[in-house]
């Protein structure tokens, strides 16, 4: 699972570099995760613009990363594309999630 | 593997391995190109689909390392796009498909559900959603509203 990781002061931005999270990658995309933001910063920013597709397994496993992260840090997601956008909106994990529409705006925000 | 069908408009076999769903997908979605459908219409037909066979891989052929095949067939009429899915695998438990409704997401953090979206999907973007237990098969009959 091609993940990569930028660090800027209290925030990590973890970039998906694949069109797909599916049930395929579901269960290495949790693992990436996981290794990546070991012990890192508190707020973990989720870019998935290069994101075109996502089944419920993907959905579930963005969940499980915020969890792993949860209490103390949490995730973020940018960039959602139109097709990822609707599965979160459907099962109302948008409600769930801060969305950002671009990595930009959720640095703004998250800088304060 | 694609195959022109005698009574539908195409029909794909795959087998029973998670990354046999992305192949399936791939088929059935360039079968659909002269459609010419829009994006959010191949979206949907793409997740209903992924949602289905994902099932199918875990559930019904996920117990053994029996080897199974998945056959796709669609057919297309004025209301819309239908889908039978049919595999050799294990029955559905009860032989019905499982609840439809949403998981719970006004819950804590820690009890946030990772699973149980797939049948929410599916019952949210399909309809006509018919399954049955026919000898030693799973049919699995669904349509997608589309084309205009």
């Amino acid at each position: 699972m091609d993940l990569t990781s930028l660090h800027e002061e209290n925030i990590q931005v973890i970039t998906v570099q694949e069109q797909r999270i599916d049930a395929a990658v579901a269960l290495a995309f949790k693992d990436r995760m996981r290794e990546l933001t070991e012990g890192g910063a508190r707020t973990v920013v989720l870019d998935l613009d290069h994101v075109s597709f996502i089944d419920s397994s993907g959905l579930g496993a963005i969940v499980a990363a915020m969890k792993n992260l949860s209490p103390d840090r949490r995730l973020v997601l940018a960039g959602l594309t139109v097709a990822v956008e609707k599965v979160f909106r459907l099962t109302r994990m948008d409600s769930v999630f801060g969305l950002y529409s671009t990595v930009d705006d959720a640095l703004k925000a998250l800088r304060g | 593997m694609t195959e022109k069908s005698e009574s539908g408009f195409f029909d794909v076999r795959i087998s029973d391995a998670t990354l046999a769903v992305r192949d399936a997908l791939r088929e059935v979605l360039a079968n659909l190109q002269p459609l010419a459908l829009s994006d959010d219409e191949v979206g949907t037909i793409e997740l209903v689909l992924a949602e289905a066979l994902n099932n199918i891989v875990e559930h019904a052929f996920g117990a053994d390392d029996k080897p199974g095949e998945i056959r796709i067939r669609c057919s297309r009429r004025k209301d819309g796009l239908h889908f039978a899915i049919i595999d050799d695998g294990l029955a559905m438990p009860d032989n019905k498909t499982p609840q439809a409704s949403a998981p719970d997401v006004n819950v804590k953090m820690t009890a946030l559900p990772e699973g149980g979206f797939g049948w929410f999907l599916i019952h949210t973007l399909a309809t006509d959603i018919r399954y049955a237990r026919v000898g030693q098969t799973n049919h699995l009959n669904l349509r997608v509203t589309c084309g205009g």
